[in-house]
Order: C-alpha cells, then sequence, then structure tokens
C-alpha cells in the first residue's frame, strides 16, 4: 500500500518535483574519503551544463576547501553516477551522461585519501 | 447524604459509566479513525487502566507539583542562578533542548489531545487526555525555566518560529509531524510506546542528570517535576501495546511493523541527544555509548524479551544501531562544527582534555576516525581559517538529517542508498529510512526537506545569509559562529572578571 490513509486513492503532493526548480535539476555530489564534508553537497544545476563546467565551476565550490582539491588529477578522477560507474568526457552535458533531478554523483580521487590518508 | 466514593469507585465511573451507549447514531461514525490502520479491537473493556488517576486528584497532584516547581524558579532567577552553570558553552545544549525538543513537547500535548477523543474505549481515552495536558504543562514548565537563560544568552528567542523553519529542526519537527499524521493507534505505538516507553530515558536521564553536573537548577528541577508524569506515560505506553497485542493475533504484524518504523526513526532522533552528551555537556555524565547500553540494550532488551511471547521481536536493525553507538555523536558534532555558521547556537573543538576523554570511552573507533578531524580543525584554526563549510548539503528523504552516516562495515564511506518512485529519484541515509519510505511513499513524498526549499525560493534569499537572519529570524554572529569570540563568550567571562 502506498500509504496508511482514512481515504482511499490518497495521492501525496511532491514537494521537490522537477518543475518546482525553475528549470534546473537538483544534483547531488560526494567525495569519497574527504569526510572534512560531513556529507554530500546539493546544487541547482542546467541539465545542459557540460561536465567541464561541472570540474570548473561546481567542484571549487563544493570541494576546493579541502587542503587536497588543488592536487586532483581530474584525468584520473573516478565518477559513479546513480551507482553505475561512468567516465564523462568534459564536452558532455548532464543531461547527456544521464543525471536528471536528484541525480547523485560520487567522486574518488586515487591517490588522494583525505587529511593525511585518513579519509578525512 | 450519599456516602463519599472511594477513588477506585470515582475512576470506574468516570472511565466507565459514564460513557454514551450509541443507541440512534453510528458508533462508526463517532470514532472514524478507529479502524482505517488494520487494528482490531473485539473488547476495550479488557483495557487495563494504567494508573488509576480520577481528573480531581490529577488537578491536585498536578497543583502541587507547580506550586513547587515555580518557587524555585523564582529563586533561580533572583539568586542570578545562570552564573552557576559549569561554562558557558553548556547553555548551547539548553538552545538545541528548547529549539528542538520543548516543542515537540507542544505536538506531542496536540497528538494525545486528538487520539484521547479518538479510541472508542473510554479509559484510553482518559489516559490520554490527561497526558495531553501533562504535555502541555511541559512545554510551559520549559519555556518558563528557559526564560531567565534567555535573559543572558543569545540564540533562545525565537524557538519557536526556528522550530517550523530551520533546517536541522525539521528534523524533530517532522518526527513528530510523521506520528501524528498517522492513525490513532500508529501514533501509539510511535510516542506512547516507542518514544516515552523505551527511547525517553535516553533523552530525560542524560539531560537531567548533564544539568545536574552543570549546574543548572532550573532545567534539574522541571525534570523532576516532570518525572511523575513521565512514569505515568510510560505506563501508558507499555499498556497500549500489551492491549493491542492481546486484542487479536492480526494486530502483530501491523504492531511489529510499527515497533520497526518508530524505533529506526526514534534512534536517528536521539542523534542529536548523543551530540549534546558527548560534545556539549563541559561536566560529562556518561557517554553516549555508555547510556545506550544502559537504556536501550539492557533495558529495552528486557523488555523485547517480555514481548517475545506476543511473538514481538526486537526492532528490525537492532543490529546496526548497535555499531552505530561508537559513531553517531562524533558524525553529528563534526556536522554542526562545520556547518557552525548556520546553526542557532555556538559549537567549538573539544578542549584536549575531552579529545582524551572521548579517545577513552571510543577506543575503538574515536582516534581511527574522529580525532583526525578535530586535528585539520585545529590547524585551520590557528591560520586562522577556522572551517566552515560552503554549501548545502543533501538530505535524507526520511529523518531529513543530512547525509552524514556512514556504512557500519565501512565506517570512512558515507551511507548511500536511494528509490525510484513514479519517475522521482529520492535518497537515504540508511536502509531504515529507505524502508519506511519505501512502505508508505505517498506520505513522504511531501517531506519539506529544508534543503530543496532553500533551492526553490521558498525561504527568501537569494544567498544563505538572508535565509539565516530573515526567513530564520538568527541573529547572525551573535546567535550562530564559533563559541570562541561570542557575545555570550565576552559577557561570561566580564560577569566572571576574568580577562
Ligand atoms: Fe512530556
Ligand atoms: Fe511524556
Ligand atoms: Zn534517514
Amino acid at each position: 500500500m502506498p500509504v496508511q490513509a482514512i481515504n482511499d486513492n490518497y495521492q501525496g503532493e511532491v514537494l521537490d518535483a522537477k518543475a518546482n526548480f525553475a528549470g534546473n535539476v537538483i544534483i547531488y555530489f560526494g567525495w569519497d574519503e574527504h569526510l572534512m564534508f560531513c556529507a554530500p553537497k546539493a546544487f541547482p544545476l542546467p541539465p545542459q551544463m557540460t561536465f567541464a563546467d561541472v570540474i570548473s565551476q561546481i567542484m571549487p565550490e563544493a570541494f576546493g576547501q579541502h587542503p587536497e582539491f588543488n592536487e586532483i588529477d581530474w584525468s584520473q578522477a573516478q565518477w559513479q553516477l546513480d551507482r553505475r560507474p561512468i567516465s564523462p568526457k568534459p564536452e558532455q552535458t548532464l543531461a547527456e551522461l544521464g543525471a536528471d533531478h536528484k541525480s547523485c554523483f560520487r567522486l574518488r580521487t586515487p591517490g588522494l585519501t583525505g587529511y593525511k590518508g585518513m579519509g578525512i | 447524604m450519599a456516602k463519599k466514593l472511594n477513588i477506585k469507585e470515582k475512576y470506574r465511573l468516570l472511565t466507565r459509566d459514564l460513557d454514551w451507549e450509541f443507541s440512534y447514531q453510528d458508533r462508526k461514525k463517532a470514532f472514524p479513525y478507529e479502524e482505517f490502520e488494520g487494528i482490531k479491537i473485539t473488547d476495550w473493556s479488557k483495557w487495563e487502566d494504567p494508573f488509576r488517576l480520577t481528573m480531581d486528584s490529577y488537578w491536585k497532584y498536578q497543583a502541587e507539583k507547580e506550586k513547587k516547581l515555580y518557587a524555585i524558579f523564582d529563586a533561580f532567577q533572583q539568586n542570578n542562578g545562570h552564573l552557576n552553570v559549569s561554562d558557558p558553552r553548556y547553555v548551547n545544549a539548553l538552545k538545541v533542548f528548547l529549539t528542538g525538543v520543548s516543542p515537540l513537547e507542544y505536538q506531542a500535548y496536540q497528538g494525545f489531545a486528538h487520539v484521547g477523543r479518538q479510541f472508542g474505549g473510554v479509559g484510553a481515552r482518559v489516559a490520554c487526555q490527561m497526558q495531553a495536558i501533562d504535555e502541555l504543562r511541559h512545554v510551559q514548565t520549559q519555556i518558563h525555566a528557559m526564560s531567565h537563560y534567555n535573559k543572558y544568552f543569545d540564540g533562545l528567542q525565537e524557538f519557536s518560529h526556528m522550530h517550523d523553519r530551520v533546517w536541522y529542526l525539521s528534523v524533530p519537527k517532522s518526527f513528530f509531524n510523521d506520528a501524528r499524521a498517522a492513525g490513532p493507534f500508529e501514533f501509539m505505538i510511535a510516542i506512547g510506546f516507542s518514544f516515552e516507553y523505551v527511547l525517553t530515558n535516553l533523552l530525560f536521564v542524560p539531560f537531567m542528570s548533564g544539568a545536574a553536573h552543570n549546574g543548572d537548577m532550573a532545567t534539574v528541577t522541571f525534570g523532576f517535576s516532570a518525572q511523575s508524569d513521565e512514569a505515568r506515560h510510560m505506563t501508558l505506553g507499555l499498556e497500549v501495546i500489551k492491549f493491542l497485542l492481546e486484542q487479536h493475533e492480526d494486530n502483530v504484524p501491523i504492531v511489529q511493523k510499527w515497533i520497526d518504523k518508530w524505533f529506526w526513526r526514534g534512534t536517528r532522533l536521539l542523534t542529536i541527544v548523543a551530540m549534546m552528551m558527548d560534545y556539549m555537556l563541559p561536566n560529562k555524565v556518561m557517554s553516549w555509548k555508555e547510556a545506550w547500553e544502559v537504556y536501550f540494550e539492557e533495558a529495552g532488551g528486557a523488555l523485547f524479551k517480555d514481548l517475545a511471547r506476543y511473538g514481538i521481536r526486537m526492532p528490525k536493525y537492532s543490529d546496526v544501531i548497535e555499531k552505530e553507538k561508537e559513531h553517531l555523536s562524533h558524525q553529528a558534532w563534526w556536522t554542526f562544527y562545520t556547518h557552525g555558521h548556520a546553526a542557532g547556537f555556538h559549537t567549538w573543538i573539544p578542549t584536549d582534555e575531552e579529545l582524551d576523554w572521548l579517545s577513552e570511552k571510543y577506543p575503538d573507533t574515536f582516534d581511527k576516525y574522529y580525532r583526525p578531524r578535530w586535528e585539520l580543525a585545529k590547524e585551520l584554526e590557528a591560520k586562522g581559517e577556522r572551517f566552515y563549510t560552503s554549501g548545502l548539503p543533501q538530505l535524507c528523504q526520511t529523518c531529513q538529517i543530512p547525509m552524514l552516516f556512514t556504512e557500519m562495515d565501512n565506517p570512512g564511506e558515507i551511507c548511500y542508498r536511494d528509490h525510484v518512485h513514479e519517475g522521482e529519484r529520492y535518497h537515504f541515509c540508511s536502509d531504515g529510512c529507505h524502508d519506511i519510505f519505501v512502505d508508505e511513499p505517498e506520505k513522504y513524498v511531501q517531506a519539506w526537506l529544508p534543503v530543496h526549499q532553500i533551492l526553490q525560493g521558498n525561504c527568501g534569499g537569494p544567498g544563505v545569509e538572508e535565509v539565516l537572519s530573515e526567513y530564520y529570524r538568527m541573529n547572525l554572529g551573535v546567535d550562530n559562529m564559533d563559541m570562541k569570540g561570542s557575545p555570550d563568550e565576552k559577557r561570561w567571562k566580564q560577569w566572571k572578571g576574568v580577562a
């Protein structure tokens, strides 16, 4: 049963429907082994944004405070999108990569394992 | 003249013989909420009244307690009781309590008033009505106790406004909203049983002994005054579950599902208490892990052994919960420390002594996973770059807590769970929160997630600063940010005559 309700066929209003974000979609980014950031972060982004722009504009805003951020070799970065491994090309857009509203990217940076190698 | 009734007779008259017989009205219309949850009640008269209290004796007891309580509040104020707290950092625990917990007392009042009308059995109705009045008293006495601190410390002045809006306060608020939006029986398993009977000890005992250890007589006093009410609430919670389980065997799986759900939700909610105990009390009582072992594993374990004869087992994911006791408080305080710019209270790096205490209390996890975070924070602070994280966190759709919890078989990795419902993707902090959503998606798609509301432009803005100051009504630079250099700290030093 989709809900235990006193009325039949009760339907909830989807508060975070894509239509409510003025053309943007919400995209989450998490950086594995870097728990200096306590949780992944949320950004409203246009689906046509290229991955190159994600790297140059969104990544510094999300993770630039980390002492290892400037050491990231983006050509070696490993990505997951909604739990599937992907190899994004810089010119691909979020939409072309298959990222939709409330999709989640996870970043792994081989060789960089956080403050003092402790996953922080 | 009629003979004076003894208390038992009075109670019988109050709870039995004054109830209506439905001779010309449809009983089902009078109690419309009683059946839709699937719970079967065959005989309300089997309800064992847990606390045979009549209205007149109830008022008498409560009035006496109030008299004593307010006499102590008066003395506390006249003697500037706030100067006796152990350390001004302590008051931040009170800010969390007043903004996060006291409004739940009000929601408990609303919830019990509702079920106190809707149950078909008059004994259950009377017990719930009395608890409703108790809960209203609790919120009032807590506000009155804290009002003295509000004169001297920042961050208490907008507690009720903040409860409705601030990002982290949506966690306790939505917890109670979930319970109140459920049917009356689920509400009773959620609040009466899971929360009051099992988990409330983990809230009140540490909190009240924390207050005692930290020189806060106002809080200790309201704690004592609420204690006899709580004893009544716990008895009611236990009676409810036994009654439901004895009424019909079909009730067992429904009750078990509610137990699974509400213990999970309860442990998520108590994360904030874990953090208060381990990080916010300058004089420690016991660690969260120790409290969890005493009040949940031992006391709760015995209870579930007792319920096994009805076919009830330990809540689902108890094994995960057991491992999490080593991690919760550390993950939560790091979250608040790094979001200290967006919190309505002060945060700080634990002192060296406190870090050592944490290592001693958490020998298997603290040095390995958490001490390095504080070393990093110290390094940054020393460079004049006190760390406040940028951006907004991803939240769990069910508990609404940022996705800060890690995998218990790999505590260095964030726990990601998701589910697609009718084309929309939803994210969860845990299997527990995932399962709750999947069971009733039409309920949780409606979650008012603070981060998404900000990003939709529903909380003012455009920037986070305006959201914090205008929509949340935080006094920026005063209520929030680090304890070091705060106006709270400055005033304290002046009062104490230290530089
Ligand atoms: Fe209460
Ligand atoms: Fe209570
Ligand atoms: Zn959750």
